[in-house]
């Protein structure tokens, strides 16, 4: 008999059992393990640190986006990164990481440091987000503050009453926090449609905390790093905390095509 | 009910949308997280709604900041709506009717005879070794999530509680959601009923707009 999880969250075999002393020491142990360490460096150690925008890219077609449209070395300068253990990957608390790797950096716009910007490749468990949120979030003032989150998701979790074999992907949604005014670039997730993990992580704490805050959700139909899902995000260069940041177009695509032979490369080794 | 807070807690899988209980354009795209307070102060009602799981290891600490945020925010009564497996019931619990109640001693005294008035049906204890002894009973709630711990803690810390729950079967809950609110209204009288003719009581009820698409997405074209 195939046991169907739980609805109410919680499996009869956990709810039945009680925790021994020995049980108890091992999770603390794992806890300890799975702790999320937020490492700021230079003059980001000095906290709080005053923010006027916060662009948060989770999963690797988003952070290759902040790389080929965005960052560069000359403008931007790494001021911190998250260091964390947990069954999908690990990071160090190195800031020299390759495209490869699985890594969490900030940057600072050197010309101006109140926009920070974050990209996270790694995954982050679900017992790991709320210290994520309290971690990065507790380092900065939330006066004036204002949150982009980038993050895609596959299309088969799109809900809608037309098939998803119709759909063109891929395709942009967005949800907004009560505080948040600005026009946003593309149409709103619709009911029932729901966002899970990180990004609704830093989305609920920003409604919490009454900070004005927007995610763009992409809906693709490729998980690995891939030219279409990351050129899917552009129309978000035209929205107002994007505009001044966009680099040049022609530097852009060079950055995207070398992306992409990096992890091309990578991924030939299995063939 | 208007919202009026938020459960913010670590205990819970993260999740956002928009308005599930949207009505229309204007109000649809307000942004709901995993655990929301409404209230209706002319009734004196407060609903906590949690709509997303536990996390691992994390159900006990939750339990914990719920009774006592119950405390502190002196709710004088507390209404837990549950289920539990259809499929785990036994004998006794097979016959008759598919809805159950249980009131901590405290509030025992002061609604239980409302309780057999209503002609209600307590959830029985299951033997505890079945077959061996049946002496040994113990309250068993097969796929209730947190209700048993909730409810025994309440029990010992005085608090004022009573769960409603139905045996539900895994599918459609749809039907199931307005049992068991029938049920519930059948003792607060929250919503009056139109007509005391009215052959389906669940048309008074409206179903939000997030129940939609429950079993999927539209079927390829190409299918036919």
């Amino acid at each position: 008999v195939v046991v169907a999880p739980s609805r109410a969250g919680l499996d009869e075999e956990e709810e039945a059992r009680e925790e021994t002393p020995e049980d108890r020491e091992i999770r603390r142990e794992i806890e300890k393990k799975r702790e999320v360490d937020v490492l700021w460096t230079g003059s980001c150690a000095q906290q709080p640190l005053v923010c006027s925008r916060f662009i948060v890219a989770i999963g690797r077609n988003a952070a290759a986006f902040l790389s080929s449209f965005i960052l560069d070395s000359v403008c931007w300068e790494v001021v911190g990164v998250v260091k964390l253990w947990n069954e999908w990957c690990r990071t160090s608390n190195t800031t020299n990481v390759l495209p490869t790797d699985s890594f969490c950096l900030f940057y600072r716009l050197i010309s101006d440091p109140t926009v920070l910007l974050c990209q996270c490749s790694c995954y982050v468990a679900e017992d790991q987000q709320f210290q994520w949120l309290e971690k990065v979030f507790g380092s900065m003032q939330k006066k004036g503050l204002q949150v982009t989150i980038l993050s895609t998701c596959p299309v088969a979790d799109y809900k809608t009453q037309e098939s998803t074999l119709t759909l063109v992907s891929p395709f942009l949604k967005a949800l907004k926090t009560k505080e948040f005014q600005e026009p946003v670039c593309c149409p709103l997730l619709e009911q029932p449609n729901i966002v899970r993990d990180l990004p609704a992580a830093v989305l609920s704490y920003c409604q919490v905390w009454q900070i004005p805050a927007v995610l763009y959700q992409c809906y693709t139909d490729v998980i690995k790093l891939d030219t279409v899902t990351i050129e899917a995000f552009k129309p978000l260069l035209s929205s107002k905390v994007l505009k001044s940041l966009a680099k040049d177009a022609s530097e852009s695509t060079k950055v995207l095509k070398k992306f992409l032979t990096t992890s091309e490369t990578h991924n030939n080794i299995y063939i | 009910m208007t919202k009026v807070g938020y459960f913010y807690t670590d205990c819970l899988v993260p999740m956002v949308g928009n308005n599930p209980y949207a009505t229309a354009e204007e109000n649809s795209t307000e942004l709901s997280i995993n655990a929301e307070v409404y209230s209706l102060p002319s009734k004196k009602l407060v609903v906590l709604q949690i709509r997303s799981p536990f996390i691992k290891n994390k159900y006990r600490p939750f339990c914990e900041t719920l009774l006592s945020w119950v405390k502190s925010s002196k709710c004088a009564r507390v209404v837990l709506l549950s289920s539990s497996h259809a499929y785990q019931r036994d004998d006794e619990q097979l016959l008759g009717t598919p809805l159950r109640y249980l009131l901590t001693p405290d509030l025992e005294k002061a609604v239980g005879g409302r309780m057999k008035e209503l002609n209600w049906k307590e959830m029985e204890k299951v033997a505890a070794y079945p077959g061996i002894s049946d002496t040994d009973k113990v309250l068993h709630i097969p796929g209730g999530g947190i209700t048993k711990l909730l409810f025994t803690e309440s029990c010992s810390e005085g608090i004022q509680m009573a769960v409603l729950l139905k045996f539900c079967s895994e599918g459609d809950n749809i039907p199931d959601a307005f049992v068991l609110v029938n049920y519930l209204n059948e003792w607060l009288q929250l919503i009056k009923s139109e007509s005391n003719n009215s052959t389906d009581p669940s048309s008074q009820w409206k179903i939000p707009s997030s129940w939609r698409l429950l079993f999927g997405n539209g079927l390829p074209p190409a299918l036919f």
